[in-house]
């Protein structure tokens, strides 16, 4: 699908848009103070758990802990029967081919990073041969990184090219877009980076790379869901959102959970359109269901450790 | 453990669970169970270390008798707690004042379930029953008046300036940072409680040099602070020799602001000199009469703040007229 | 797969909040509260059964079931409440060390901290209000406005400058059912920070927390006396107002009744501080931060079901974004939850009575009649009890009764403006001025629109923020003197030069 730079005219970038941050922060504590209990809960936790994509993007990643990662993605914890797989698992462009062939026909797809994840500090050839060489070992999404420095500098069309054209380079994949908040600082300059970034042609737009802190918070996620509804009324297209790092108690996914129905609605509660950026809340999660289910609080050591 | 039922003008106090008889160090109980000894470390960012020194002091009572071996601190300490002060300053200092003055308030609480057991070290330093009891009760509500005007003291001495062009102006008190302290001599529990609580209602950090000469109640305060969910490095506590330490306690770089105690006229001499270094602000409090009521009020709390002000347009539709 | 692009127009696109994953009921257990089978009179530190031996009972509005049997005080009760304050204000409280008597108020203020769940259940069970905002809310702010105000007590000296201060003696205090406990903090805590004493008498619907206040003062070990709580409904109140033996009346209601009282006074040395009713304009600008500015607003008209004074009613939304506005505010209530107070996820509780639920339907239908357009959410409501969904009218002209009376419910008038001297003179257009507020993102604008507003108090980007360190109160009908802060102790004193 081409990239779409005209299709909707573009709002002017070089105006910063309009959040108090005092009332973001107040909206999403909000959410949690919503109570979710039983059978709210134990879905909630399955719906989590589908919206996983789970994620191991170290120096010394191997073929080998790939392979486990990917055994996981598929058998979260088998004592249980009947609980979804992840929505995906996440890794560096070098390991898609490894994760491909372990993932088979199992439903769970392969997100890579690319554009020379996490900084993004390279060339525009070399960040669309990153995505390319992705694509071309079976990535079925790119999780790309904007130039913060660019950003900062102002050059918001710099910004805009880029991410056009690596949407162009992904063919086929869905493209998540990487915004990096924690080095954005404000909430207005998370609005006018999802801005950007979805009327460059972004699928999903996505808080941070987890290299970093602050990585996803609930105000900065509330900023974008609420960017991505803008967009939505202003165009009738969906976009996905993916908040990551900092993720890791099923309490806290919930709290998301909550937030996302309540600003965004039903479409939006699917791993279509939603996706937790997690490594170890796949496994409180499955704490949580098995205490839902036996009534009795679980210890970290029944539960595999990939 | 004090009763807590105060019903009006009366105080019901229990025995204190420690049995120190009055022969100080020398323990002699009645029963044959031996004592457990208190060791008087010193405080720095919500810790108890020794001295990096290594070494102690052995401070007397009136009659002679050895009060206990007591940390006696170096610079290198007093460097560490400033350091141990300067990391607590914005966490302190954003909080807000309501959530200071429960602190405080908290404070009071835990200084009065201690009652007894600083009726007795009071004692052992050459005070009397009555008082001793009339200190720790004014130290006390001492904390309580300052818990009080934590939130209030800015509106006193704030303002909003009817300047003359079309501007919301506006001062408000800030605290200054970290303050260096040499806590009074003589009522070595009154007289710290009462330098310490106004600068940290005003949102400062403190180091803080003891008494010399009766340092028993500042380490058991200590013990307070620390119960008290007051964060570390908030209030620094050092034992030893005024007159190792003044100098430090007034040339550091990182100090905002030095409060003495005492009138030795020649290390206020050097203090007003050394203080040139960094401006820090030079505050005497050699002439107050800690028992009296004279002892607290909020200016105290405003010799530690800087004032602020703040300019911001009002635009003019609709109305004639110039400022706020 | 993904969605391919739509070509739908952008009006026929619509977000659905009525979604498969359901919350499930998250009831709060009312076993942590205790509520006794009927209550009497608190006077001079004991429980006395009321002279005429009439009570009156008090339902929960959210199933209308009975909760408790409440005293009806008479003439004679009132004057036996009124001579123990003044007995204990001659004798004992006027005597104290000020730094004592703060100390009492700092008790009640940490029981209140401590015994918070159980006055929580009990104020929604009382009153109807959600469970979340009693105990986020009201409980919370109660105990610290007493915490506050106690750490004045021995600090009036510095209070007015060359002036020392005198309290007035014995206070009669009449608050209303929209936060009882709250109210009634509001009321009790500078009065004996300033060394008042005080008769009070709670709303007659929502007497309980109130109550349970007497037996937290009553375990504070305040003297006998010096709080009194007698409760009873219009002609109880009435025997305060006219009780010769009040120095101050402090009443917290409806600005009808405030203009009763402040007849029943005249030409006495009673002194008086009213906080009445409200139509607050909320006014967004084109410049504001929209999202944050449409929360603002619900949270201005729909929290504790709008039975707020200060109540942002009327929305003044500049006409170049009113459509994006609109939209975003009919999105917003669509995820409103109205429900059992009890639950942990209700937004919005019972109305208080049958009373003022027929008196928003009232209004509802006048607002029809006027020709605005309704539109309300589309959540469930439950079956016995008062319930009322969010609803707002667009298309509200100035001379809209709705846009001019008070309606005490989650009803929200909307109109449009187009410049600023507009909306100025519209939003001071009233005979109200108890609060107002104003979205923009600009500064100066700003500090213009709040110079501007006849009102005594002014939210800019934000909207009912409270704060024991805050003094609130009205201009024109919306009554006058402050409660909180610095100007909330002048009520109770006598400025001494």
């Amino acid at each position: 699908m081409p990239a779409v730079k005209s299709l909707y005219p573009s709002p002017d970038f070089s105006l910063s848009p309009r959040i108090d941050q005092v009332g973001v922060e107040e909206r999403a504590s909000r959410f949690t103070k919503r109570s979710i209990k039983k059978e709210t809960k134990l879905n909630g936790l399955k719906l989590v758990l589908n919206m996983i994509d789970l994620t191991t993007l170290e120096g010394k990643d191997t073929d080998g802990k790939v392979k486990q990662l990917c055994y996981k993605a598929m058998h979260l914890h088998d004592a249980y029967p009947g609980l979804p797989t992840v929505a995906a698992i996440c890794v560096y462009p070098s390991m898609v081919k490894v994760a491909k062939n372990a993932l088979g026909n199992s439903g769970v797809k392969i997100a890579s990073v690319a554009t020379a994840f996490p900084s993004g500090q390279a060339s525009r050839d070399v960040k669309i041969r990153d995505t390319k060489y992705a694509v071309a070992n079976g990535a079925d999404e790119i999780d790309m990184v904007i130039s913060r420095g660019k950003f900062h500098a102002g050059e918001y069309n710099f910004v805009f090219d880029e991410i056009a054209a690596i949407k162009e380079a992904s063919g086929d994949a869905r493209l998540k877009v990487i915004l990096e908040t924690g080095e954005l600082g404000t909430f207005d300059k998370a609005r006018r980076a999802s801005d950007i970034a979805m009327h460059a042609g972004a699928d999903f737009i996505k808080t941070s790379t987890g290299k970093i802190s602050p990585a996803a918070t609930m105000p900065v996620t509330l900023v974008m869901l609420e960017a991505i509804r803008d967009f939505y009324y202003a165009t009738g297209k969906m976009i996905g959102m993916k908040p990551a790092g900092g993720i890791s108690k099923s309490k806290l996914a919930l709290h998301y959970l909550v937030m996302v129905k309540e600003v965004l609605g039903e479409d939006w509660l699917s791993n279509e359109w939603f996706r937790f950026g997690a490594s170890s809340l796949a496994n409180d999660v499955l704490m949580q269901i098995m205490k839902e289910k036996t009534g009795i609080y679980q210890a970290a050591n029944y539960f595999s450790v990939d | 453990m004090t009763d807590k039922k105060i019903t009006m003008g009366k105080t019901l106090i229990k025995k204190s669970s420690l049995s120190i008889s009055e022969n100080g160090l020398e323990k002699k109980s009645s029963s044959k169970r031996l004592e457990v000894l208190k060791t008087y470390k010193i405080y720095i960012g919500g810790q108890f270390p020794r001295t990096e020194s290594g070494r102690y002091y052995v401070p007397t009572n009136a009659e002679g008798k050895k009060l206990a071996n007591v940390c006696l601190s170096s610079r290198k300490d007093f460097r560490d707690a400033v350091v141990a002060a300067r990391s607590a300053v914005s966490g302190w200092s954003g909080r807000s004042a309501f959530n200071r003055s429960q602190i405080l308030y908290r404070m009071a609480e835990m200084l009065e379930g201690r009652k007894a057991q600083f009726i007795d070290e009071l004692i052992l330093q050459d005070s009397t029953k009555a008082k001793a009891l009339k200190e720790v009760n004014l130290a006390i509500d001492r904390l309580i008046y300052y818990a009080g005007w934590c939130d209030k003291f800015q509106q006193i001495f704030s303002a909003v300036n009817p300047v003359a062009s079309s501007h919301f102006n506006f001062s408000v008190p800030e605290p200054t940072g970290v303050v260096s302290i040499i806590a009074p001599q003589g009522d070595s529990l009154l007289g710290l409680v009462s330098v310490i609580a106004p600068v940290i209602a005003g949102g400062n950090t403190c180091v803080v040099l003891a008494s010399e000469t009766k340092p028993l109640c500042s380490v058991t305060f200590a013990e307070v602070l620390n119960s008290s969910d007051l964060p570390g490095g908030v209030v620094n506590l050092l034992t030893g020799k005024v007159s190792e330490l003044a100098s430090w306690y007034v040339d550091h770089m990182d100090v905002n602001a030095t409060i003495y105690c005492e009138n030795d006229s020649t290390i206020q001499k050097m203090m007003r000199e050394k203080s040139a270094m960094n401006l820090k602000r030079i505050i005497f409090y050699d002439k107050v009469k800690w028992g009296t009521d004279e002892g607290q009020s909020p200016y105290f709390i405003m010799d530690t703040q800087e004032i602020k002000t703040t300019w911001h347009p009002v635009e003019n539709i609709a109305g004639a007229g110039s400022s706020y | 797969m993904p969605k391919t692009i739509s070509k739908k127009k952008s009006n026929t696109v619509k977000l659905k909040f009525d979604t498969t994953w359901k919350y499930a009921p998250a009831p709060e257990s009312k076993s942590a509260a205790t509520i006794k089978p009927q209550y009497d009179l608190f006077i001079n530190g004991e429980w006395t059964k009321p002279s005429g031996g009439k009570y009156f009972d008090t339902i929960n509005p959210a199933n209308e079931e009975k909760l408790s049997e409440i005293a009806d005080a008479n003439a004679t009760d009132v004057d036996s409440a009124v001579k123990a304050a003044r007995n204990a204000y001659e004798k004992v409280w006027k005597k104290m060390p000020a730094k004592e008597r703060a100390k009492y108020i700092f008790r009640i203020s940490r029981i209140i901290q401590e015994k918070a769940r159980e006055l929580a259940i009990i104020e929604s069970l009382d009153g109807g209000k959600p469970i979340r905002e009693s105990r986020d809310f009201d409980v919370p702010t109660a105990a610290n406005h007493f915490f506050y105000y106690a750490g004045w007590a021995d600090k009036l000296e510095y209070a007015f400058p060359n002036r020392s201060t005198e309290p007035l003696g014995v206070a009669g205090q009449i608050i209303p059912w929209n936060f009882p406990l709250f109210m009634a903090a509001w009321k009790i805590a500078p009065a004996l920070a300033t060394g008042n004493t005080v008769v009070l008498k709670p709303a007659e619907t929502t007497s309980l927390t109130a109550l349970k206040l007497a037996e937290i003062i009553q375990e504070s070990d305040l003297p006998p006396g010096v709080v009194n709580i007698i409760t009873g409904a219009g002609a109880t109140g009435a025997a305060i107002v006219n009780h010769p033996d009040i120095n101050k009346i402090a009443f917290t209601g409806s600005t009808e009744v405030g203009k009763i009282i402040q007849r029943a006074i005249a030409g006495t040395n009673k002194k008086v501080t009213l906080e009445l009713g409200g139509k607050a304009a909320n006014i967004i600008f084109e410049d504001a931060p929209i999202d944050q500015a449409v929360e603002g607003v619900i949270n201005g008209i729909y929290f504790n079901q709008g039975h707020v004074c200060c109540a942002g009613s009327r929305l003044y939304v500049q006409e170049s974004v009113a459509k994006q506005v609109i939209r975003k505010l009919k999105d917003r209530i669509e995820s409103l939850i109205v429900g059992d107070p009890l639950d942990k996820n209700t937004d919005i509780g019972a109305i208080n009575s049958r009373q003022q639920l027929e008196t928003i339907h009232k209004y509802i239908k006048i607002g029809k009649q006027e020709g605005s357009e309704m539109y309300e959410s589309s959540c469930a409501l439950p079956g016995k009890g008062f319930w009322c969904r969010p609803t707002l009218f667009t298309n509200v002209a100035q001379s809209n009764r709705i846009a001019q009376e008070e309606i005490f419910g989650p009803v929200l008038a909307i109109l449009t403006f187009r410049t600023d001297d507009e909306v100025i003179e519209k939003a001071n257009n009233s005979p109200y001025g108890l609060s107002a507020g104003v979205w923009t993102d600009k500064g100066s604008k700003i500090f213009n629109m709040t110079k501007r507003m006849r009102a005594g108090v002014i939210w800019a980007n934000t909207f009912n923020k409270f704060d024991p360190s805050s003094p609130f109160g009205g201009y024109k009908e919306s009554g006058f003197g402050r409660e909180g802060g610095l100007h909330g102790l002048l009520p109770y004193l006598n400025l001494v030069g």
